[in-house]
């Protein structure tokens, strides 16, 4: 068994004694070690098919008011006396910081189901393979092709401190993405995240994505402009995703570049998101980096801004408790949300584009990027499925948009959430999404597929 | 050759590959942060390990890991080789590599400073230094000073009896300056956002005299929460290095990338409008004056090094000559499809990845006639664009829009005043074609990223960009509601 799947707490305390043989006044150490596979196909076969074992240890040392991290995959005795010794240095030659050094002390550690299956942990490069032809007969019946990966990972973390913090867990997590595009261009998606890799049903991903391509073939020109879209849960990721990292990190509103304020109103009524990686509908996970247990934190509640997420050293500055979002150390960046949840609405698929009389059914985004962070402004483009809507029904693909659009008013003019929701993979983390129906949407441009 | 690759490679060739190779790599990592005054990271990486990429019946195998021993690199091998079989049930045209001759030497990135001699204390002390410069400048709601070195000691073995070993290092440091008033944020950085990086040493980091131009980013900061909007229309737009390298990076780096033309980077980075027919028919990617090329020979860049993780030495490629589209980023797979040798361009980020088509240092050369300023004093009306804020492009990479962090208004060929929240959009050709003015050589130098993202598993890929600014006609600016 390789140290992702079994117990790494001996190597932490080692670690642990070596630091304080090194004069640490405190110390933590986090130890991250993977199984990971991933077999990528395109043109409906197998093109990149990978394996990775790998462990690291990250110590911070502690020594007064200063602080130094060092982390290494060396990890015998030499190796892990050289990677005490590097954090112990790296410390002392440090200016001294404003106040205390505080390691989070041991709390409460939620028990947390469905995080790991063995299903995952053994899943083998024949079973992706056969997952990947499943998907690729759907493709060949729609006359696409299929391009896309399937992973299949083990993940272990355990973090100890000296204030007493032992924290373990493995989790499991597998993906299937499926692309279909055809020789004129056309270009659907689908997606699927699971903790069990059994869950996952390749046939249905590729039965999705072909189906969305062989819709999107002979687009039309529509000019850029402003309309009312409905957008599927690939989508509507980005944009929790952008407005979890821009304005929910306790860091981001200390340094005055969040738009976050307690009870401010940002979002229509229906909206309503919250942090929890102790759900198992999402990707469970049972503590941060700090070894810290994870609370569920609401951050929109009908509209208005709710709560922040906090990791030690935020939660310390502004004398609260962390709510378990800490990074692996030195981490600059801040906390942030990794497990989102949107409330789901009552609007059934077919409810979500009615009244519309011209918009569009974005399936997803592609390349989004912040171009005024405070204000949540983002552009990015459509891709894989662009579909006009008129007087309430799907009348053909579009050609894919660029977008220049405050992510803030978006949410502002929610006007219908969907009833369903999807667990897909976030850039952090994961989300459970539903559909949403937007009033107005700034499309700036336009491309050529 | 250690034992770790010979076992590896005997293991894989008898257990059926057509072809193998063993990359080992050990890499060192540091990295500082000042952030507004206080240190808030210091820090030191340290990993090694080793992969095993193994064609068997014409079909990919890839398997790794971080214990260097000889057990492990016969259970590697064998885990390769049996990956490789699995991809064999899936495989409709099996892979064929174009013939190279077996390499030998070493490479080691010139370093007149070793980055991890100097203390600490002198690294923390620059860093702080500057900070302090910028605070003292200019009222500021947060400052960020980084400092990062990287060193890659790696060793490439293959069946073909190639036995190369290579020792990259790259620097770097930066300054970055945020002022905040109600929902305006505002950042200035230097050299650039993405961390000043280059190839060499403490060199690299001495020469960019941070605490010298911090107190000049720190008075923009604040100056642009009260300039006006850059208000929309088409204008004529001088981009200057610090945000033209990412413009060739995301529109003619990623679209000359041949695995995209293929399809093979479709389900995460998406494909690319120069297909080869445009490549045999001659496509007019930009003006006369627009000489691309990948060069991963060019001093200092981020994409320069002796061989490539195929094992294929170092190369200068031309991308577009005269603004004609000539030439591709390749491997070994790839290049023979066109009837072409391989480019050299096979990259992977660490032990753990297997090589990808990535960038090398692209270059946009610089062309005789008008400096860069001399290209601001020859324009009668548009904008001078400094230091990019963001990007994005499509998925074929043609419409892309970039922000700057800051816009000076030219006006009869003098700077004026600056203008907040520029952005600008197009379509990668028709841009290209607008370019109107290259500056020479005086303004010529190597920028870079170490962030660019590509493949699955994600890989960050270190890729120069060498650039000396240029103008371009007609293009829109000010997208959005604001």
């Amino acid at each position: 068994m390789t140290l992702a799947g079994g117990s790494r707490l001996p190597l932490a305390e080692r670690l642990l004694r070596l630091a304080a043989a090194e004069g640490a006044s405190e110390a933590e150490v986090v130890v991250m070690a993977t199984d990971a596979s991933l077999t990528r196909f395109a043109n409906s076969e197998i093109h990149q098919n990978v394996y990775e074992t790998d462990v690291v240890a990250n110590l911070r040392f502690v020594a007064g008011r200063r602080v130094g991290v060092a982390s290494s995959g060396r990890l015998d005795r030499d190796g892990l006396r050289a990677l005490a010794e590097t954090a112990a240095r790296i410390a002392r030659v440090q200016p001294e910081v404003d106040g205390p050094v505080v390691l989070p002390e041991p709390g409460p550690i939620p028990e947390v189901a469905g995080a790991w299956s063995r299903a995952t942990a053994a899943a083998t490069p024949e079973r992706r393979a056969d997952g990947v032809r499943q998907g690729g007969a759907e493709a060949d019946a729609a006359g696409v092709l299929a391009f896309g990966s399937f992973s299949t990972s083990t993940d272990g973390l355990t973090v100890a401190n000296t204030r007493g913090v032992r924290a373990e867990q493995v989790t499991t997590q597998s993906r299937l993405v499926t692309i279909c595009m055809g020789p004129d261009g056309e270009a659907g998606y689908g997606e699927a995240l699971a903790v069990d890799v059994t869950s996952i049903d390749p046939a249905s991903v590729g039965r999705e994505a072909a189906g969305r391509a062989v819709r999107s073939r002979a687009p039309a020109v529509l000019p850029p402009g402003v309309y009312p879209v409905v957008l599927e849960p690939y989508a509507v990721v980005d944009l929790l995703d952008w407005i979890g990292a821009l304005g929910f990190s306790a860091l981001a509103v200390e340094e005055g570049r969040s738009f976050y304020e307690p009870g401010r109103r940002i979002a229509s009524e229906l909206v309503s998101t919250w942090d929890d990686a102790r759900d198992p509908a999402g990707t469970p996970t049972a503590f941060d980096y700090e070894g810290t247990g994870k609370q569920r934190v609401a951050l929109i509640e009908r509209g208005s801004c709710a709560g922040l997420v906090y990791d030690a050293a935020t939660a310390g500055r502004a004398g609260r408790r962390s709510t378990g979002h800490g990074l692996p150390a030195p981490n600059t960046y801040g906390p942030i949300p990794t497990n989102q949840f949107m409330a789901p609405g009552d609007a059934i698929p077919g409810e979500m584009l009615e009244g519309i009389r011209q918009g569009l059914l974005v399936t997803r985004f592609n390349y989004t990027n912040a171009v005024h962070p405070k204000r949540a402004i983002v552009t990015g483009m459509t891709r894989d499925g662009t579909f006009l809507v008129e007087r309430g029904e799907i009348v053909g693909p579009v050609r894919n948009l660029r977008f220049t659009q405050s992510y803030l008013d978006a949410l502002a003019g929610v006007e219908a959430v969907g009833r369903e929701r999807r667990l897909l993979a976030a850039e952090s983390g994961s989300c459970v999404v539903p559909r949403l129906r937007i009033g107005a949407w700034n499309f700036t441009g336009a491309t050529e597929h | 050759m250690d034992h770790v690759t010979e076992r590896a490679l005997q293991v894989a060739t008898m257990r059926g590959a057509s072809h193998a190779d063993v990359r080992t790599v050990r890499r060192m990592e540091e990295r500082l942060s000042v952030r507004t005054g206080r240190v808030a990271a210091a820090s030191r990486r340290e990993d090694e390990g080793f992969g095993v990429r193994v064609l068997v019946d014409g079909a990919w195998g890839f398997a790794s890991s971080c214990r260097l021993t000889t057990a492990e690199a016969e259970r590697v091998a064998a885990r390769a080789v049996r990956i490789a079989r699995a991809s064999a049930r899936v495989q409709r045209r099996p892979v064929a590599l174009d013939r190279q001759p077996a390499q030998h030497g070493r490479f080691q990135t010139p370093v007149a400073i070793d980055p991890f001699q100097v203390s600490l204390e002198t690294k923390v002390g620059d860093l702080l230094e500057a900070d302090a410069a910028m605070r003292a400048a200019a009222d500021l709601a947060f400052t960020d000073s980084t400092y990062r070195a990287d060193r890659e000691w790696k060793t490439f073995c293959d069946s073909n009896g190639t036995d190369v070993e290579q020792e990259i290092t790259h620097t770097g440091a930066a300054v970055e300056a945020n002022a905040v008033d109600g929902d305006e944020h505002q950042r200035r950085s230097y050299p650039e956002p993405e961390g000043g990086m280059r190839a060499g040493g403490y060199e690299n980091v001495r020469g960019l005299a941070l605490a010298t131009h911090a107190g000049q980013i720190a008075q923009e900061a604040v100056a642009l929460l009260s300039a006006p909007q850059c208000p929309p229309g088409r204008r004529t737009i001088v981009l200057d290095p610090t945000q033209l390298y990412l413009q060739i990076h995301e529109s003619c780096g990623h679209p000359a990338e041949l695995d995209r033309v293929f399809g093979t980077e479709a389900s995460y980075a998406g494909t690319s409008f120069l297909t080869t027919d445009r490549l045999a028919g001659g496509f007019r990617y930009g003006s006369e004056l627009v000489d691309i090329v990948a060069d991963a020979t060019a001093d200092g860049g981020l994409g320069t090094f002796g061989w490539d993780d195929e094992g294929v030495p170092a190369q200068s490629v031309p991308l577009v000559r005269e603004g004609i589209f000539v030439g591709y980023l390749s491997s070994r797979e790839t290049a023979p499809r066109i009837g072409r040798s391989s480019g050299g361009a096979m990259r992977a980020d660490g032990w753990n990845h297997i090589p990808l088509i990535r960038m090398t240092n692209i270059n946009l050369l610089p062309q005789p006639g008008m400096s860069l300023e001399e290209i601001i004093q020859d324009t009668d009306d548009g904008l001078y664009l400094v230091s990019n804020r963001s990007w994005s492009i499509d998925d074929r990479r043609l419409n892309f829009q970039f922000a700057t962090e800051v816009a000076y208004e030219i006006r009869g060929g003098t700077l004026g005043r600056l203008l907040k929240n520029p952005t600008y959009t197009g379509i990668t050709y028709e841009f290209w074609r607008s370019c109107d003015a290259v500056a020479d050589a005086r303004s010529y130098q190597m920028l870079g990223t170490p962030n660019c993202g590509k493949g699955e598993p994600s890989q960050g890929g270190h890729v120069g960009h060498a650039c000396s600014g240029a103008r371009f006609r007609d293009v829109q600016v000010g997208v959005g509601r604001w």
